[in-house]
């Protein structure tokens, strides 16, 4: 009797084991989540993380192991088994039909209904705002989903687990696309949820969040438990290390830039949102070849708007786009592309890969059909092969081979096969968009040193993230966008992080008296 | 007051919104009542012939086009309408023709129709099988069936459906042809549209079915089964063909012949397109079909033009695609018809 005298946990992984074909995603993987806790899931990319917990909520099935829920051994065949035990997750592949609305997305699945057949979208809409309002997550509830951009779609995806109310709370990657104060705001919120007793697994590369938050770490690479640990034992480095098996810089060391001639000028550059709102006003800016500038801004202000204009997805309302000094305004983005412009797009999976594809296709994407990938409209597979073999070894793509299809990723391992791709093609200006979005430490070492050797090739860089921390440590100038207008451009180093943020947030910025 | 205006001032912008939506369908319909005054020379007895005939060619494809819909919207093609009907007008015909009593044909042909559907949810679903080739198997077991076991000769006791008049209604000049002295599949047609509509944008099971539709794997993270809903809506959908199978042998023939339905399954695929995957949009085009169908027989009835008859009906053909290439321009299929879903 006394032995079992410590809490059962709320949920728990016994020997867990997974294949995909040849992968073995899950080798013997055991896991303990008690109730009240933050248990944080950390490990490289392709470590495992989200097969473990895709098994835990009925998606996958193990081939071999047992689930317990609050002590009794569960078969979770499908979801609704998950969910019929308290179980929900917030995926790292969101899970939203775009194109629903925000409120029909929150509620789907438990619908608030007027005698259990009509659909009360009035109260949708309700709780969708009561939810928002209670957790510091405000959507607009009649916004239609594909037109958000990631981070409003992630808060979405966030709200839709916290609707139901969870006892264990899964949570793959939530905070990949939040900005700073959006992820302290969540983390609040599953404080506040582990002190009321829910039970949270939390997946992440930032390892800030998990010193800030976890109770528990547990760490796996290659598809093991390689270890466990407790916040108060241990520091960034010494997590990093234990995930990746040796020590990693956390800070990238660069020289400073020295900018040649202007590759990207933008002009009195006016962009229309979907719905035909303006979102980008009158924005001007300039790139030059060999420095790196960061847009900083609270998300929904022009970013996607201005990236989509100057790539040539989205059509311009006025102003004008050189690049070279020759004017692309209406383009198409395969001109574009020619033209030598990369691109590293917000929505991987939209915008950014062929999931029914193999990985080596998807990393001749925008070359495919010219020299040396093709020769009189033939394409020249051996030539595709070689190349994408060298460029998953370069950028330690983990993947089983080069013609496995690129939905079968994990999400990490998708956002390195873009990265490639953008990085190898030998481009003059780069438009990179969130490129480190969860990538694992030891490739984002890898992914920011590339992007400094580049640019002292020569690489003019536009990058846009939601990580202030990034957009620090790899700008030269950092421009920040407020309302669709870049209202402060400086060198990095006359901006500080406070400052940032304040302009982010009001728009307004206090010229230092001179 | 300035209460009151404002809501005015609100309900003319919804007004003029729904003008400017529906903008095409207008000017169509303003285009084809003009032709059908002219080829009527502002006759009423020929004006009222040609309407009611586009309702009557009409039915089977709103019902038809119905059917596609429910299974489309959650993400299965289904293109064995055509086998659905023919076995529906041949089971329906059979049944009424033995018991004699039309009411259990018709109940017979929705059932033959939903068990097709449930063999097409079976294959397809079920077994994840090809949809293409899932309905292909649907429509040659049809005929193959259908020509098999049929016998010449029989015929309906009781005659095929008759006309219900509705009341003071029915003696409205040509509304009261038109509209209130149809048969009883005709009027259930004209209800189903509404509700089929209401079941798709205002329940929950439709929230769900168009969920399924467009993302499948989604719909299943929040718990709803996605295989559960495609046997749903693709029996449902069965026996909504069904009915139209029982339209045509029981209440538009009067009889069953091989081969009855003549490419309408296929004709209510382009239906429910032109519709956008819309019940009321699929009804609005439903009639366009049906209506130049009408005109044809009108012209042929009256003898106009029989030195070029193939001219004059491919009038409002010419009308119908003009007109619909301004519709279907931004038509978007639910984004998973097609693929069979599996977890993993
Ligand atoms: N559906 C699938 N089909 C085939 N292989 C898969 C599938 N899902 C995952 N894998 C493989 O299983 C391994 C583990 O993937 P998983 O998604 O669990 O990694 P992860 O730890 O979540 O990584 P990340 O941090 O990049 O999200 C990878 O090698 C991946 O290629
Ligand atoms: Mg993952």
């Amino acid at each position: 009797m006394s032995q079992v005298s410590e809490a059962t946990p709320a949920l728990e992984a016994i020997g867990i084991h997974k294949r995909f074909g040849g992968v073995v995603a899950n080798d013997d993987v055991n896991l303990r989540v008690e109730k009240g806790r933050i248990h944080a899931l950390l490990g490289e990319n392709g470590a495992g993380k989200s097969t473990l917990v895709n098994i835990l909520f009925g998606l996958y099935r193990a081939d071999r192991g047992e689930v317990r829920v609050a002590g009794e051994v569960v078969n979770l065949g499908r979801p609704r088994d998950a969910i019929d035990r308290g179980i929900g997750m917030v995926h790292q592949h969101f899970q939203l039909v775009p194109v629903l609305t925000v409120a029909e997305n929150v509620v789907l699945g438990d619908e608030p209904s007027r005698s259990h057949t009509m659909f009360d979208f009035g109260a949708a809409r309700r709780a969708v705002q009561e939810l928002g309002e209670r957790y510091g997550l405000e959507v607009d509830p009649e916004a239609v989903v594909e037109d958000l951009p990631v981070g409003t779609q992630q808060r979405v995806e966030i709200l839709r687990s916290l609707y139901r109310r969870a006892d264990v709370l899964i949570l793959d990657e939530p905070t990949a696309v939040l900005t700073p104060q959006e992820t302290d705001q969540l983390l609040e919120v599953l404080r506040g949820l582990a002190d009321q007793g829910v039970a949270i697994v939390f997946i992440t590369h930032k390892l800030r969040e998990v010193l800030a938050i976890a109770d528990e770490v547990t760490v796996m690479r290659d598809g093991r438990v390689v270890g466990s640990t407790t916040p108060g034992e241990t520091d960034e480095a010494g997590l990093a290390e234990m995930m990746v098996g040796r020590s990693v810089v956390l800070r990238v060391s660069k020289t400073p830039a020295s900018p040649a001639a202007t590759v990207l000028r933008v002009n009195d550059l006016c962009v229309d949102d979907d719905r035909g709102l303006r979102a980008v006003n009158e924005l001007s800016l300039e790139v030059r070849a060999g420095e790196i500038l960061g847009v900083a801004g609270v998300e929904g202000n022009g970013q996607r708007e201005l990236v989509e204009a100057v790539t040539g997805l989205r059509s311009v309302v006025s102003g004008i786009v050189e690049m070279d000094g020759h004017n692309i305004t209406g383009l198409s983005p395969r001109q574009i592309s020619e033209l030598g412009m990369a691109h590293i797009p917000e929505n991987r999976e939209k915008h950014g890969l062929v999931g029914a594809h193999s990985v080596a296709d998807n990393l001749v994407l925008n070359q495919y059909y010219r020299a040396p990938f093709a020769r009189r409209g033939f394409r020249r597979m051996d030539t595709v092969t070689e190349h994408s073999r060298s460029l998953v070894a370069d950028y330690d793509i983990r993947t089983p081979d080069v013609f496995t299809p690129a939905r079968a990723l994990s999400g990490g391992n998708k956002q390195k096969t873009i990265a490639a791709r953008e990085f190898s093609q030998g481009a003059r200006l780069l438009v990179a968009a969130q490129p480190t979005r969860g990538i694992d430490v030891g490739s984002i070492e890898f992914v920011h040193q590339q992007l400094i050797d580049q640019r002292d090739r020569g690489l003019a860089v536009l990058l846009i993230s939601a990580e202030l921390d990034e957009i620090l440590s790899l700008s030269d100038r950092i421009g920040v966008i407020y309302g669709g207008r870049l209202v402060v451009v400086a060198d990095a180093s006359d901006l500080d992080r406070i400052r940032i943020g304040r302009i982010m947030t009001t728009g307004s910025h206090d010229t230092p008296a001179t | 007051m300035g209460l009151v205006m404002a809501d005015d001032a609100k309900h003319r912008n919804v007004l003029a919104a729904i003008v400017y939506r529906l903008r095409w369908w207008l000017v169509t319909g303003a285009l084809l009542v003009a032709f059908t005054l002219w080829t009527g020379e502002f006759h009423q007895a020929q004006t009222t012939a040609i309407l009611a005939s586009t309702l009557r060619h009409s039915t089977p494809l709103v019902l038809g086009a119905l059917c596609g819909m429910l299974g489309e919207r959650s993400g299965v093609i289904n293109i064995g309408i055509e086998g659905q009907m023919l076995m529906s007008a041949w089971g329906g015909f059979m049944v009424a023709s033995a018991t004699g009593d039309l009411l259990i044909g018709v109940l017979a042909g929705v059932a033959v129709g939903m068990l097709m559907g449930a063999v097409l949810a079976g294959i397809s679903v079920g077994l994840r099988g090809d949809q293409i080739i899932a309905g292909t198997v649907l429509n040659i077991a049809a005929i193959g069936i259908t020509s098999f076991f049929f016998t010449q000769g029989r015929t309906l006791p009781s005659g095929k459906l008759r006309p219900i008049r509705l009341g003071p209604l029915a003696d409205l000049p040509v509304a009261g042809r038109v509209l209130f002295s149809n048969k009883p599949i005709t009027y259930l047609t004209l209800l189903l549209v509404p509700v089929v509509w209401f079941g798709l944008f205002r329940t929950t099971w439709g929230l769900r079915t168009r969920a399924v539709g467009e993302h499948p794997s989604a719909a299943e993270t929040v718990g709803i089964s996605v295989v559960g809903m495609r046997y749903l809506n693709l029996i449902l959908g069965g026996g909504i063909a069904g009915l139209a199978g029982a339209y045509l042998s029981l209440e538009a023939v009067g009889s069953f012949e091989r081969g009855m339905t003549n490419g309408k399954g296929f004709v209510a695929l382009a239906v429910m397109i032109f519709g956008r995957w819309n019940p009321i949009g699929a009804w609005g085009a439903a009639l366009l079909f049906g209506y130049a169908s009408a005109v044809q027989t009108q012209f042929q009835f009256r003898d106009w033009l029989t030195s070029d008859p193939q001219f004059v009906g491919m009038i409002p053909f010419v009308v119908t695609i003009v007109v619909l290439a301004g519709f279907v321009g931004r038509a978007r299929p639910p984004a998973s018809i097609g693929q069979p879903y599996s977890r993993e």
